[in-house]
């Protein structure tokens, strides 16, 4: 039987992937992408909240943690072009120009 | 046994095309999996009965920011990022940081687990059996949560108006 505790875990295992994924890759998009992935994460867990506790309030925010993702989303990509413009390149390695 | 057997196939898709994701060269080999991954992830909304949700996955998500992705893939080079290193040099640390993560989150949910267990059957109250899921999660939006939703709203165009500023600024090479 499926409980909440499947997923929980299942939502921990994709949030645990999307962290790597961000420490670890050196390509911009990927990081972009694995930052979409900690949203779906943090998404399974609030509907699986909601429904294990027959209330509609986490379905609406996860309507509104869509809502953000699609505005980072947006706001990323604008900043991956607007670098690429700039220095060619989707390394973040060589993004240094703010470093200290 | 039916829940079961979807709930698995479902995992199993968005976890392995998760790691998939996160660790193929090519990024449009990426951008594909993080879509299969998004699918599946609706395909577990529905098995919680989100269907609104579900839908809302598919349009956006696959719909809007994957192919949003794709398209920014296609405006810049990705051939050359191919033979590039693909891994940080810090990918010993940030494993070892991982590790401590996922310690931290399964003891938490170790601690947690009584009172995680789905209760055998509970009955929906009279009026939201009678109310579908999509009637539920609009009513809930428009009443109590009207304010966030209009504040939503002005993210969005914020966004919009920022993506478009941030992808037109002029090098100074044009000037």
């Amino acid at each position: 039987m499926v409980t909440t505790f499947h997923y929980l875990l299942l939502g921990a295992a994709l949030f645990t992937i999307g962290v790597i994924g961000v420490l670890t890759r050196r390509n911009i998009m990927i990081i972009l992408m694995s930052i979409e992935l900690m949203m779906n994460a943090v998404n399974i867990n609030l509907i699986a909240f909601s429904n294990r506790l027959q209330q509609v309030t986490g379905q609406v925010f996860a309507i509104f943690v869509i809502t953000v993702a699609a505005a980072e989303a947006a706001v990323g990509l604008g900043i991956v072009i607007a670098m690429f413009k700039n220095k060619e390149t989707m390394n973040v390695n060589e993004i240094d120009l703010m470093k200290w | 046994m039916l829940e079961l057997i979807l709930f698995y196939t479902f995992g199993t898709i968005a976890v392995v095309s998760a790691i998939l994701v996160i660790t193929r060269h090519n990024v449009v080999h990426s951008a594909a999996f993080l879509g299969a991954t998004l699918f599946a992830v609706a395909g577990i909304f529905l098995t919680l009965h989100a269907e609104f949700l579900a839908g809302v996955q598919v349009i956006v998500y696959v719909g809007g920011i994957l192919v949003l992705f794709v398209f920014v893939i296609m405006l810049i080079a990705v051939e050359r990022s191919v033979h590039e290193r693909q891994y940080n040099r810090q990918w010993r640390i940030a494993l070892i940081t991982s590790a401590i993560l996922i310690v931290e989150i399964a003891y938490g949910l170790y601690r947690g687990r009584d009172s995680l267990i789905l209760p055998p059957f509970v009955a929906p109250p009279v009026a939201a059996a009678a109310a579908g899921n999509s009637e539920q999660v609009g009513t809930a939006l428009y009443t109590s949560y009207l304010l966030p939703f209009e504040i939503a709203s002005i993210l969005l165009l914020v966004a919009i108006v920022g993506a478009v500023v941030l992808a037109k600024r002029r090098t100074p090479a044009e000037d």
